[in-house]
């Protein structure tokens, strides 16, 4: 990793629910267009490193950093830190989107509404440039014939698409992938990643994927990291981590996910 | 004793004309009742424990208390403090205090049944929490739970006839006038009964019609 800031830095992040602790002083630092798949067993944290970036959950320990600023702690006149106001965390969220397992479209908008609104209502676009964006990227997620749609009229991998539009319409930094094809069907998963592909190819993004799809880990990261109860417990770059893994849960985890698929 | 159909005729223009009134008292009572049912809700789902409480215990002592009372309280106890309300108002009041407690309660089934994923959704556009409640929560809320707030507009209707106790002249309390001049009670009741129910049919109908084209917008 080089010296510049990172894009993403978590520093001894800790989570818990009630007595569980599902992030335990995690580590982690993503390099600013860094390709990063997070993998492992369910309940291991991974998608919480998702949640608490996107603000969805509120850290118990330590500090989150995007783009050198803390997330939800802002600096206090003494020096350390304080919690931030609402204003400041609207502020760093702005640099992250985030797609979600089960889509999360609003059902009462149409396609291109779902990608206008927060451009127009967030961003203060006009409504002509708000629309215009969202054809654009509606556009690149081959869904421009699909816009005056209600996601009740599309499939599953189209409203995924939609949602990924929906996203990178507000311009975000950092984009978060939370187990984005668990809920397609098997013929539709391809068409997401596709665009997830081409956007990491396309754009300055930088990337955090929680994912079962361990072949699209392989050819899509940068680099892949193991959970295992609230920890890293490996990472690496792919090839390292998927071929020749060296703890011995992530053996066992490949072994049980690469059988099973 | 016969039915006098000429003497109906000639009752109408004044029936007509309090029927006004019901469907005034109506109409602006659950205006009253929908937007206060609502502020119930919103205040019950803040994670505010005295808010919560306090909502709580208003909505259970007026739903557990007779509207009549409640009347009552508004026309002839408020009074005796110095506050005097005229009688319309005073009916306004009462029936639209008394079904937004009702209201809340529809409107909480119908807040609740939005996904969580719409709210962590609107958070990850970055949406203020009134942007998401107000464009994104609400619109989703309210239409699954119109039939529900139109069942209460056709039963708070039905109740208007207890404001004649408050000298309001609506339809029934116009008839009995009618009646005590007369003597003749049959027509100008049965009038008012008629009329009652096809204002009934005729919202409950349009009540649907409302669901049908909501249902039908976004599929």
């Amino acid at each position: 990793m080089s010296d510049a800031t990172p894009m993403v830095r978590f520093s001894q992040v800790t989570k818990r629910y009630g007595d569980l602790t599902v992030l335990d002083r995690l580590d982690l630092d993503v390099a600013a267009n860094e390709k990063v798949s997070i993998i492992g067993p369910s309940g291991s944290g991974k998608t919480t490193v998702l949640r608490l970036l996107m603000t969805l959950e509120r850290i118990d320990d330590g500090v989150i950093h995007v783009d050198g600023e803390p997330l939800t702690h802002m600096p206090d006149p003494a020096g350390g830190l304080r919690p931030a106001s609402e204003a400041h965390v609207r502020r760093v969220r702005g640099k992250i989107g985030m797609v979600f397992q089960h889509f999360n479209l609003f059902p009462h908008m149409s396609a291109l509404r779902n990608c206008a609104e927060a451009p127009m209502r967030v961003l203060r676009l006009s409504a002509e440039e708000a629309q215009a964006r969202a054809a654009e990227l509606l556009d690149m997620v081959g869904l421009a014939d699909k816009k005056d749609h209600y996601p009740s009229q599309l499939s599953g991998g189209q409203q995924q698409r939609v949602a990924i539009a929906r996203s990178l319409a507000m311009r975000p930094k950092v984009m978060l992938f939370d187990e984005v094809t668990s809920a397609l069907d098997p013929e539709v998963i391809g068409e997401v990643l596709e665009v997830i592909r081409a956007l990491a190819v396309e754009h300055d993004l930088t990337m955090l994927m929680v994912t079962h799809q361990i072949g699209f880990a392989r050819e899509f990261s940068d680099r892949v990291c193991f959970f295992d109860a609230g920890r890293i417990a490996e990472q690496g770059a792919p090839a390292a981590i998927l071929d020749n893994p060296r703890h011995e849960r992530t053996q066992q985890f490949l072994r049980a996910v690469l059988h099973a698929g | 004793m016969m039915f006098d159909w000429a003497y109906l005729l000639e009752i109408l223009p004044l029936i007509a004309r309090a029927s006004l009134v019901t469907v005034q008292a109506t109409l602006g009572g659950f205006a009253l009742a929908a937007v206060l049912g609502l502020l119930l809700a919103v205040l019950r789902s803040l994670h505010v424990a005295p808010l919560r409480v306090a909502v709580s215990v208003f909505v259970e002592a007026v739903r557990s208390t007779p509207l009549l009372i409640q009347l009552f309280a508004l026309y002839y106890i408020l009074p005796s403090v110095g506050i005097v309300i005229p009688a319309m108002l005073c009916g306004i009041l009462a029936l639209g205090v008394h079904y937004s407690c009702y209201c809340a309660e529809v409107y909480r089934a119908g807040l609740d049944n939005v996904p969580r994923g719409q709210w962590e959704a609107a958070t990850s556009l970055n949406f203020s929490t009134a942007e998401t409640f107000f464009r994104i929560i609400l619109p989703q809320a309210v239409p699954p739970v119109v039939p529900a707030l139109g069942n209460y507009l056709i039963t708070m209707f039905k109740e208007t006839p207890i404001l004649l106790t408050i000298t309001v002249i609506e339809m029934m309390s116009q008839a009995l006038i009618i009646g005590q001049d007369t003597f003749r009670y049959t027509e100008p009741v049965t009038l008012v009964g008629a009329i009652f129910l096809v204002f009934s049919l005729a919202s409950a109908w349009a009540v649907r019609r409302v669901d049908a084209w909501l249902r039908g917008r976004w599929s």
